[in-house]
């Protein structure tokens, strides 16, 4: 966003701004103070919660709060299930965004250029990002279903298989067709990033390269994709975040299941609350998840300068 | 848009179209197959082998379903709790967002890198913690509940697009309305929030959209079928032995296509607001 005021630190600001506009935090409670109240209540309260119970003694209906030191994250150490779990995670995380940004970045370059019909091809990406991901992961499911899925009916018609092939439930493509589903939904918001981050290559230095006798495709190496990298490592990021956090696609299509087959740390720390009613593996895993989260949340900040740059 | 260049069709051009159009077509493929699926007869569903289209197109399905689950009920839940959080977020973002895009001040960037949070930190991570502060509130199976959480979760895509909106207006045109004999809100109101719409609109629609879809905190905090929002009440569906598939994408197709509307309304400023705390 255009702008050049730049958050500094106090001490700069003050020598350096305009009188009228460099105002006392008592001047700004009113404006920013039911903002602050909000973020306090939905992100600040549940993380020192989440932190202080991993700590404690509890079960889920207990308000009995000893505390018990690292005994939770001792025993979910020692939780066999933890292990599968958490390499199936990195596969998850890293497996989908790989894709998604691979698949993203032609797709962008697609819509950039200029055909007849190009906005609603545009709109048909909306489709699966303004869509609740519950209600996708619900349609996917059914056109996936063994006997009634149109999936399996056309690949009987094409002759490829001759029975019905459990695709979400089998062990040995569940996991995958989760992969796929949850590719399939953050394939628009990536595309859509990257476009935005073509459209903003300005058009001369493209047409001066092709002047030069530039190829299209030593146009994009070289003068359009170090200009996308901006773009690139906003949508990979964020993707990072919105993936690791994932939780209706496989809560939908297979609960995890069967057993732990599916899960991840997400789903995983989810279930050991709400159905195993084990509040402390539970917790420890999801003060684990949170520092996975603020580890990507730093590397962010750290590569893009968000708060630093002024909106 | 159009130039001769752009007319003439090149085999180029027509393998770009074709291309374009297969993808398109990929991405709306579900949901076409849902709206296929919601018109279909419940023995239909369940013959095997199935067929590709409606052997018979049972319209009557999106009449039937409201007798046949509490659609009526989620909906009402989720238009409550949706449009709740979108008044709320904007209570909370216009002001924060024009003061920070005319004003410094001390740990400026301390609040903004709170804002930051409240975008990437899902409700999914911290869920444990958010269920027993509603808990400790009282809160649990609430409708006000849900609607703090949404709005809160949602908050900073409003900030970001609108304090970029809000900084792209000169505060001359406003001051030039306070030496008018204007009031500090007046100006507010009558100057830079018209001008700022578009970003309104923006935020509105999207916080809108996002608590319509919110999945996970509902689910943990709300018990009562009445008060389930439409995304948990149809996994109600689900678990049952005798799937109404039919009946639940009739379901899903009421639910997805109005939200596809107001997303396409406010496509060239998703992005914007999304990435805002970073792209420069």
């Amino acid at each position: 966003m255009s702008s050049k005021l730049l958050v500094k630190s106090a001490s700069t600001k003050r020598k350096s701004s305009v009188a009228t506009h460099d105002v006392s935090v008592a001047s700004a409670l009113p404006w920013i103070g039911p903002a602050l109240l909000l973020i306090i209540l939905v992100v600040i309260w549940p993380v020192v919660e989440l932190v202080r119970i991993s700590f404690t003694d509890i079960t889920i209906a207990g308000s009995l709060l000893d505390f018990h030191g690292f005994a939770n994250y001792r025993e979910l150490l020692a939780n066999p299930d933890l292990y599968p779990v958490a390499r199936r995670t990195l596969l998850w995380v890293f497996g989908i965004v790989f894709f998604t940004v691979i698949l993203s970045l032609p797709l962008a370059q697609l819509i950039n250029q200029n055909f007849p019909g190009r906005k609603y091809v545009r709109w048909a990406l909306i489709f699966p990002w303004a869509a609740s991901v519950v209600m996708t992961s619900m349609i996917w499911t059914w056109i996936l279903d063994a006997y009634s899925g149109e999936f399996n009916l056309t690949l009987t018609q094409l002759g490829l298989i001759d029975e019905p092939v459990d695709w979400v439930n089998n062990p040995g493509s569940s996991f995958y067709v989760l992969m796929a589903v949850a590719v399939f939904v953050s394939i628009p918001f990536t595309t859509y990033v990257l476009l935005a981050g073509l459209q903003s290559i300005p058009n001369d230095i493209v047409e001066a390269a092709s002047v030069d006798g530039a190829s299209h495709w030593q146009t994009y190496r070289q003068i359009k994709f170090p200009l996308l990298r901006n773009a690139l490592l906003i949508a990979t990021i964020i993707n990072l975040i919105n993936v690791f956090n994932s939780f209706p696609i496989i809560w939908i299509m297979t609960r995890g299941g069967p057993g732990y087959e599916t899960d991840t740390t997400t789903t995983f720390a989810y279930k050991l609350a709400f159905i195993e009613s084990n509040m402390g593996q539970s917790t420890a895993l999801g003060v684990f998840n949170f520092i996975v989260i603020l580890l990507i949340v730093s590397l962010y900040l750290k590569l893009t300068k968000a708060t630093r740059t002024e909106l | 848009m159009k130039s001769t260049k752009s007319k003439k069709l090149t085999g180029k051009k027509i393998v770009t179209i074709s291309v374009a159009y297969l993808i398109a077509w990929f991405f709306l493929y579900p949901y076409i197959h849902m709206f296929l699926t919601s018109v279909r007869t419940h023995e239909e569903l369940y013959a095997y082998p199935t067929t590709h289209l409606p052997q018979v197109w049972q319209w009557r399905n999106y009449l039937d379903l409201w007798d046949n689950a509490p659609i009526a009920n989620y909906l009402k839940s989720s238009l409550i709790i949706s449009i709740s959080a979108t008044i709320l977020v904007l209570l909370v973002s216009l002001p924060a967002a024009y003061f920070l895009a005319r004003y410094r001040f001390r740990f400026r960037g301390v609040f903004l890198l709170l804002v930051l949070a409240t975008q990437m930190f899902s409700p999914t991570a911290l869920i444990i913690g958010i269920f027993r502060e509603v808990d400790f509130f009282n809160l649990l199976d609430s409708y006000l509940a849900l609607i703090i959480l949404n709005a809160g979760f949602n908050l900073a895509f409003s900030i970001w697009l609108l304090a970029g909106f809000f900084s792209s207006i000169p505060a001359e045109i406003e001051e030039a309305a306070l030496i008018d004999g204007c009031s500090r809100v007046q100006a507010l109101r009558k100057i830079t929030i018209p001008v700022a719409l578009p970003g309104v609109v923006t935020a509105i629609i999207f916080t809108f959209v996002a608590a319509w879809n919110e999945f996970t905190i509902a689910l943990t905090i709300v018990s009562s079928v009445d008060k389930k929002p439409l995304p948990v009440g149809l996994t109600q569906f689900i678990g049952q032995y005798d799937i109404a598939w039919e009946y639940l994408f009739a379901s899903t197709i009421i639910a997805i296509i109005p939200v596809v509307v107001l997303f396409i309304a406010i496509e060239k400023y998703l992005v914007g607001g999304l990435t805002a705390g970073s792209v420069k």
